[in-house]
């Protein structure tokens, strides 16, 4: 723990807990230009760097722990900052300036504790092992995973917000998920008792057991399941597995240690400045206590640590002088939104409420006593109406004549303040304390879409909760400046994808020609709409691709139904359907690759490629793969490419399903779907996932009852993994959901938008999409199984179709007067194939030049 | 109609290379001619309907131009080189994207059933 020379000069300024609110700060100092002149320790106990915990559920539907990360692996290096993980702060030594760790002392000129809290576990007689989880860090979740690989069924102690999080991670584990809250209503900080009964009332219509007012005495051994939880008063609940989550204790331990003030309910205290009881060490987050209090959320610790970063830079910094402790959250599927008073415990204020008890839902808006001013609000069952709210709440907007209008029901949705009614100090962000001003002043200097917003703000970038706020706020400011979003397709269509999409759809178009006629601008269109509408297309009609109208507008893959290689050259791809092939397939595979001198090699999707085709040797090769009985692999088409497998039940001792012939069943049936992006799906015969189907478009894992289904993950440039859509189907129920997930995308998505990234633009995000497909919200689900029915129907081999057609081979050769191959294609043998030999001269393009 | 290439030299020797039957509408082709490579696009029903450049696309050196997509950038009938998709206008063979790449081009024209080729102008 050396500081190295030329780090002498500068003050060492370190920082314990990494964490949410300690890597704000350190991401706040690292942008204040801190490095220059400090020299930045961080301390984190765990191993993880700093994760997303808001979002710590996420765990077990799909994220990781490197998708939950805050930062990318190499941002503490990349600025020059000491990270230190895994390596717990022991001791302050106020004296000497020092801290102690395992590995040894580290001298301190400024230090900020970040440690943030732990969870309070009451003391319960019996409550230890697999009955006394904590849900706070991923190496609890872990520890909650492993307890519930054999369990039926679980409880979560403390009916709080943290509490349901962890109720939906029992139920997305497949368990019986039980809350029990002391309190006589769940989240009794944040509801009032008809809200608390409606959110109830929700919850345990998604099958959750909620039990309040219930004190638990002790922890026996169960009848029907591992655990008895004795009540107050004689009742019982059996359970498999306890997780408690009754509250967060500052985690102060190492602030009392050392002698800094501690607050009577716990935490360092600290003032306005977030400095603590020594001048030199500082407090921020949760395990600081401002005023006696304690900030449970992460938008006050980000205040905290933006206002100390600034500070400490000597830059003109905010006093911290509380906190607003509004928020919206999704828990279990259901809206939750708490502002300001939301209790009404202001004197002399007014409530307005609506109760709809036919579907549980519950507004209350408290007024001051004038009657002008929001003060409060609680929200369940419909967050729309927050953002409104929460303006008024913020901003001190002057209320309408009737107020209640701003919580009851309306026709075209919830009352929007429109986005020109915020004044310039209106905050858009709390988390990154954004306000419109400083989105209008993004604007102004050149952000031209949402994006760069939010990356020169860093609005949405929380807690993401004013995302379609700051949307609205953006789209405004542009109409504003006389600016049109301009979503066109190129210059030859004024409209996106999705709405040519539908033009071809609901018009029964099916030529470009035909299109660009009706709705597009001159004659011959451009390498952007060509492709996009030949895709569009062939996902509405399925008509062979080598058709005489349609043969102009692919992209040089499709047109050749082969993929161009550097040197003009083309490789094949037959199809090898979930990856299973008979040797004597793969003889004529050999034998056809033999002839043609074509280098070989197995693809990750479990096929073969064939490299170092000429144009007019493409037809032959495919004469003599299609006698042998290959089909094509449209490994050259925005399209269904493999359906990757492993053996399944059939030979394997852990599979549980047959995932080959459920692989084969995908395969066949998908196989000539053309959609905005290429498409790749796997199936596993276990969990233990040897087909890696957590990284395709589509995921299908066999359980012992069925199959469970994961959706839009990608491997690639920016992994993604797949999200749990569906569990445990039988097979007529997967290939129907697959059906609409997948026509859905192709009726939605942007042109070359991958699934993982349509997935991620969807507002309302994966809750939205179950609700499209498996509730089938919008009544489109009969029609998408239609139209993916056609496609399957309509579906002909693309190289056969060619094949029988001596006008469309006509294409396949390399010059039509001559009969030689191009003589500039070179090859040269490595390890026994050829490849091609290197180019003679090459001139960079534009981009590369630059 | 004037089917071929502007700027043609009043004594143009023309060549006959392929058939017009050869031609697929709205796409290239290719002709072997005198040693080098021409791809051949037609257009029919434009007000210019076929155009002959070099089938070497310069930044990879691999003969392909001939296979690229047919596209109209504003007033500019251009191709699209299929690797690195870097536009060529077919007029006069310029590469929208970099002053230094450029393809030759040929004067052209549909003769009765054949398509016939004048000396390369660049």
């Amino acid at each position: 723990m050396q500081a190295t020379a030329n780090e002498a000069q500068r003050a060492r300024l370190v920082i314990v807990g990494n964490g949410m609110v300690g890597h704000h700060c350190v991401e706040q100092l690292i942008e204040r230009g801190a490095t220059a002149h400090f020299e930045l320790h961080v301390f984190g106990e765990e191993r993880q760097r700093a994760y997303d915990r808001v979002h710590l559920s996420e765990y077990f539907t799909g994220s990781c722990a490197e998708t939950l990360a805050l930062c990318a692996p190499d941002y503490y290096s990349r600025h020059g900052v000491h990270l230190h993980l895994g390596e717990a702060v022991l001791d302050i030594d106020r004296e000497r300036q020092e801290l102690l760790t395992a590995e040894g002392r580290l001298g301190y000129d400024q230090l900020i504790l970040a440690t943030g809290s732990y969870p309070f576990v009451p003391p319960i007689e019996g409550s230890s092992g697999n009955a006394r989880l904590v849900y706070r860090t991923l190496e609890d979740l872990d520890a909650i995973r492993a307890a519930a690989a054999d369990a039926r069924r679980g409880v979560v102690v403390g009916g709080g917000l943290l509490g349901l999080e962890a109720a939906n991670a029992l139920k997305s584990l497949g368990l019986e998920a039980h809350v029990v809250e002391f309190a006589p209503r769940l989240m009794p900080v944040q509801l009032d008792s008809e809200g608390g009964a409606a959110l109830k009332a929700r919850i345990e219509a998604l099958g959750v057991g909620v039990h309040l007012s219930r004190a638990t005495q002790s922890i026996s051994a169960g009848e029907q399941y591992r655990y008895r939880m004795n009540f107050d008063g004689g009742e019982h609940l059996e359970t498999d597995l306890i997780v408690f989550s009754a509250g967060i204790r500052p985690q102060d331990a190492l602030g009392r240690a050392c002698g800094l003030e501690i607050a009577a309910r716990g935490g360092v205290v600290i003032d306005n400045q977030c400095k603590t009881s020594d001048p030199r060490i500082f407090a921020i987050g949760e395990c600081a206590s401002w005023n006696g209090s304690v900030f449970g959320l992460v938008a006050p610790g980000y205040a905290m640590a933006r206002n100390l970063a600034a500070r400490l830079l000597g830059e003109a910094a905010d006093d911290f002088t509380g906190a607003d402790m509004s928020t919206k959250l999704k828990l279990l599927g259901v809206d939750v939104g708490s502002i300001g008073d939301a209790h009404g415990a202001t004197p002399g204020a007014r409530s307005y409420r609506f109760i709809d008890e036919a579907n549980s839902a519950y507004r209350r808006l408290v007024v001051d006593a004038s009657g002008k001013q929001v003060l409060g609000a609680v929200l369940v069952g419909d967050n729309s109406y927050y953002d409104t709210l929460l303006q008024y709440a913020q901003n001190g907007i002057a209320l309408p004549a009737d107020p209640a209008a701003l919580i009851l029901p309306q026709g075209g949705g919830a009352p929007a303040l429109g986005a020109d009614a915020l004044p310039d100090s209106a905050t858009i962000c709390s988390c990154h304390n954004v306000s419109k001003g400083a989105v209008c002043a993004a604007i102004d200097s050149g952000c031209a879409d949402l994006a760069a917003v939010k990356g020169c703000t860093k609005a949405a970038s929380g807690c993401g909760g004013c995302a379609a706020l700051l949307k609205q706020v953006f789209e405004h400011e542009l109409t504003a400046r006389g600016v049109t979003v301009d979503k066109s397709l190129c210059e030859h269509f004024a409209y996106t994808r999705q709405e040519l999409y539908a033009l071809v759809r609901v018009e029964g178009i099916r030529t470009f020609s035909e299109l660009l006629e009706r709705h597009g601008k001159g004659h011959v269109g451009c390498d952007i709409c060509k492709p996009a509408v030949g895709n569009i297309l062939a996902s509405c009609w399925n008509q062979p691709i080598m058709d005489p109208a349609l043969v102009p507008l692919q992209d040089t893959n499709d047109t050749f139904m082969a993929n161009m290689q550097k040197n003009g050259t083309y490789s094949v791809v037959p199809r090898i359907p979930g990856g299973e092939i008979t040797p004597q397939k793969l003889i004529v595979i050999g034998q056809v690759a033999q002839k043609y001198d074509l280098y070989t090699k197995i693809t990750g999707g479990q096929r073969i490629d064939l490299f170092g085709a000429q144009l007019h040797e493409l037809p032959l090769i495919w004469g003599e793969l299609i006698a042998a009985g290959f089909e094509t692999g449209h490994a050259y088409g925005k399209s269904t490419r493999t359906v990757k497998s492993c053996v399944g039940s059939t030979w394997c001792r852990y599979g549980v399903q047959d995932s080959v012939a459920m692989a084969l069943r995908l395969e066949d049936r998908y196989k000539g779907l053309r959609s905005p992006h290429k498409l790749k799906f796997a199936v596993s015969g276990c969990t233990r996932e040897c087909a890696e189907a957590q990284s395709k478009d589509i995921g299908v894992i066999a359980t012992d009852k069925g199959w469970n289904l994961y959706v839009c993950g990608n491997g690639g440039m920016r992994p993604r993994h797949a999200e749990l859509f569906a569990t445990d189907l039988d097979d007529e129920t997967l290939v129907r959901l697959i059906d609409r997930v997948l026509m859905f995308y192709i009726r939605t998505a942007d042109k070359l938008q991958r699934t993982s990234v349509w997935r991620e633009g969807l507002e309302g995000g994966l809750d939205y999409l179950k609700q499209v497909v498996i509730d089938d919200s919008l009544g489109l689900a009969a029609e998408l199984e239609a139209q993916m029915q056609l496609v399957v129907d309509r579906y002909e081999c693309e190289w056969a179709n060619a094949l029988g057609d001596p006008e469309k081979l006509k294409r396949f050769r390399t010059f039509v007067n001559d009969q030689r191959a191009d003589p500039d294609v070179h090859f040269v043998r490595e390890r026994g194939q050829r490849r091609p030999a290197a180019p003679l001269q090459l001139i960079p393009t534009h981009e590369e030049a630059m | 109609m004037n089917l071929s290439n502007t700027a043609v030299a009043s004594e143009t020797r023309w060549q006959a290379v392929c058939l017009a039957s050869d031609l697929v509408a709205d796409s290239g082709v290719v002709v072997w001619h005198e040693g080098e490579q021409v791809a051949l696009f037609y257009l029919p029903g434009q007000g210019q309907e076929l155009y002959a450049v070099g089938n070497r696309d310069p930044r990879s050196g691999a003969n392909i131009i001939g296979r690229g997509l047919v596209a109209s950038l504003g007033a500019t009938v251009v191709v699209a080189a299929p690797l690195y998709k870097q536009h060529f206008c077919l007029q006069n063979g310029n590469c929208l994207e970099d002053q230094t790449q450029r393809l030759p081009v040929w004067p052209v024209r549909i003769h009765g059933v054949t398509v016939e080729l004048g000396q390369r102008l660049r």
